[in-house]
């Protein structure tokens, strides 16, 4: 193990290279970039063995990588944003064809405004796409997701592409001591790729077809499953990294101080970090508050979420995102999973952080404070509307 | 030895799949994957070969074959090559077969990319001139006059107002390794082609005319003599491109008529003697440039 200081976008660049993927399809956009700069440096030193291969657009980087997918080999890809988007066809394309690529989102806004600082609004619009959808907090995890996110999507009963996501500059340019595993102890915490979903000269297939009426349910019930059975194999890729590397993670979500809270509040990514510290800053006036990190959207953490707030007296969910016309969609599936568990307690939703704008500790302390009215209400952090 | 229809092998790798009577686009991809052999690798984007070949349960290529997205034939194809290259595999052929429209406009942007990049993948494009799985609209390829879904034939415009596109030399201007023109009409030149490009390293890609007799308008017994007539009247040719030069591989004595092979299709049965005219004209422009730049 050696300790580097790194920022989140090499951080999890370093934990590609131990994942060794065979196929890197790279393109460039703001701010994931230095990703596949890292990469194709690590290639070029030798230390890490992969076609590196220089595509046109995202959509052609995610095309390539479902193609190096299908017969068998590992394949990685990054984007953000606008390039998340253009490659939106080949999203449900990957998940449809059950190819296991791992892409690395920055979260970035999406145009129109143009804007290239951070938002969660581009993965979150491609929540349907039948990707499993993880957020990281900071470097460290950004590292350990980015070689988890191998063994998860590639795992026999999941065989699911995998996007883990970064916030946009805050997470992907913020500079922090990481712990970088040894390449011996990544082998032996991720088996090498191995599918009979592929295309092989010794056993030749047709992939990619069309399934009519009759049979299309069947795939997509598969499909589903295959993203259900994610839940248990994040807790056995957990427990072997664990083992391996001394680093406990806890599932899909991530509870602090929940148990006995009244008042807590829901978020996913770097944002958490400062809601920590606001929750202990309260804490320590005697205020019964906690946080309750999301770390992954797909699958949903139904059950969790439903177990951290079952004793509250109103929730929050504060998201870098805004599904138009309605709310924001963390919020959505957040009051879903209330819903589903008859759990009937006031929920907030506080949308903030829009194009990078600044979430101030202040706003932080404010929310719980109006948590105590227990009012159920959708609200825009920093604009001065109500 | 070059393969000839004696010496072309008997297994079937596109069969059992439900292509229209007199199908030019599955003929080529038939006889290509013959050369190519057991171990071609076929990546085809939605449109006529995968509507007719991939319908679970009935999969119709005996060797590895995949759709891709529409726009993705070329970069899917450089994800396979590269995919078997990182896993030491070698004596594979990946091959592409698109459409007109999946190659000329919806698919420019990849294969263009993987052309830049030199990837080791054979890209055929069988050219029937509209969007013929969709129903006949026009695409980039379709030639001027011709009568699509949407471009009607009607007393203010007759038909396609554009020349298609030139595919051939846009390829070849990338300095591609290996591009050629071909038609089912001459499937002997088409399996040579085929042949060669196998053996060639980096992007090689072939453009073969392959008629539609849906979308064209004529007899599905008559897909292999109007492939052969469009070379014969000069609206087509048979070409190569190798080593930064073009060749012609087959230059007609003299052309036959424009006219009689327009007249045959219901497409261009609506065409005045003036359109005709456009239509020769430019067509010998296009000669004097072969004639000029060709070897």
């Amino acid at each position: 193990m050696a300790r580097k200081f790194l920022s989140g976008n090499e951080a999890f660049a370093y934990g590609v290279r131990l994942a060794r993927p065979q196929v890197i399809s790279a393109y460039p956009i703001t701010p994931q970039t230095i990703v596949v700069e890292k990469l194709s440096e690590f290639v070029e030193d030798g230390s890490l063995k992969s076609e590196f291969v220089h595509v046109e657009s995202e959509h052609s980087a995610l095309s390539c990588a479902m193609g190096a997918s299908s017969t068998g080999a590992r394949a990685f890809t990054a984007t953000s944003s606008q390039g998340l988007l253009y490659m939106a066809e080949c999203l449900p394309y990957a998940a449809g064809g059950r190819f296991p690529v791992v892409m690395m989102n920055a979260n970035r806004s999406t145009a129109l405004p143009w804007n290239i600082y951070g938002d969660q609004r581009d993965s979150l619009s491609q929540l349907d796409s039948g990707w499993i959808q993880a957020y990281a907090e900071n470097a460290q995890e950004a590292l350990d997701l980015a070689l988890m996110s191998f063994y998860i999507a590639e795992h026999k009963k999941v065989s699911t592409p995998f996007m883990a996501n970064l916030d946009g500059f805050v997470l992907t340019h913020t500079y922090e001591v990481v712990d970088v595993p040894d390449a011996e102890q990544a082998d032996e915490f991720l088996p090498s790729f191995e599918t009979d979903n592929k295309m092989s000269l010794s056993n030749p297939k047709n992939l990619g077809f069309s399934a009519g009426p009759d049979t299309n349910t069947y795939f997509k019930y598969k499909e589903h499953t295959g993203l259900l059975n994610v839940r248990e194999v994040v807790k056995e890729a957990e427990i072997r990294f664990e083992k391996i590397f001394g680093r406990h993670y806890s599932g899909l979500t991530e509870s602090y101080k929940t148990d006995d809270a009244d008042y807590i509040l829901i978020t996913l990514g770097s944002i958490s970090g400062l809601v920590r510290e606001i929750v202990d800053r309260l804490r320590e006036n005697g205020e019964r508050v906690g946080l309750l990190r999301i770390r992954y959207m797909r699958p949903f953490p139904n059950e969790e979420i439903a177990r951290a707030v079952r004793n509250a007296k109103a929730v929050a969910v504060l998201e870098k995102d805004i599904s138009f016309g309605n709310e924001g969609t963390v919020y959505t599936n957040v009051n879903s999973a209330l819903q589903k568990a008859g759990i009937n307690i006031p929920a907030a939703n506080y949308i903030g952080g829009l194009g990078g704008k600044n979430i101030s500790p202040q706003e932080i302390e404010n929310i719980f404070e109006e948590l105590k009215q227990e009012e159920t209400a959708v609200r825009f952090l920093g604009i001065g509307v109500r | 030895m070059a393969v000839t229809a004696k010496t072309l092998d008997e297994t079937e790798f596109f069969y059992g799949h439900k292509a229209c009577a007199g199908c030019g686009g599955s003929l080529a991809v038939r006889i290509a994957l013959k050369v190519l052999g057991e171990n071609a690798i076929a990546v085809l984007p939605a449109g006529c070969m995968s509507a007719v070949g991939f319908n679970y349960p009935q999969l119709c290529f005996g060797n590895n074959a995949i759709i891709s997205t529409f726009a993705g034939t070329a970069s899917m194809l450089t994800g396979v090559q590269a995919g078997l290259k990182a896993q030491g595999i070698t004596d594979f052929h990946a091959v592409g077969f698109a459409g007109d429209g999946g190659t000329a406009d919806i698919g420019l942007q990849a294969l263009s990319g993987a052309i830049d990049r030199n990837d080791d993948i054979l890209y055929i494009c069988y050219d029937n001139e509209a969007y013929m799985n969709t129903g006949i609209q026009k695409s980039s390829l379709t030639p001027f006059g011709a009568r699509t879904t949407t471009t009607p034939a009607g007393k203010n415009i007759h038909g396609n107002l554009r020349q298609k596109k030139n595919m051939f030399e846009i390829v070849a201007a990338h300095g591609i390794p290996y591009a050629a023109t071909a038609s089912v009409g001459y499937l002997n030149d088409f399996m040579r082609k085929v042949e060669k490009a196998k053996s060639i390293k980096g992007t090689k890609y072939i453009h073969i005319l392959a008629p539609c007799p849906t979308g064209w308008g004529v007899k599905t017994d008559e897909t292999v003599e109007i492939a052969k007539e469009v070379v014969d009247c000069g609206l087509w040719y048979l070409a190569e491109y190798e080593n930064g030069s073009f060749t012609l591989n087959h230059e007609p004595k003299e052309f036959s008529d424009v006219s009689d092979y327009l007249r045959k299709q219901s497409r261009f049965r609506h065409l005045t003697d003036e359109d005709i005219e456009i239509i020769r004209k430019s067509r010998d422009a296009k000669w004097e440039f072969i004639k000029k730049n060709f070897k």
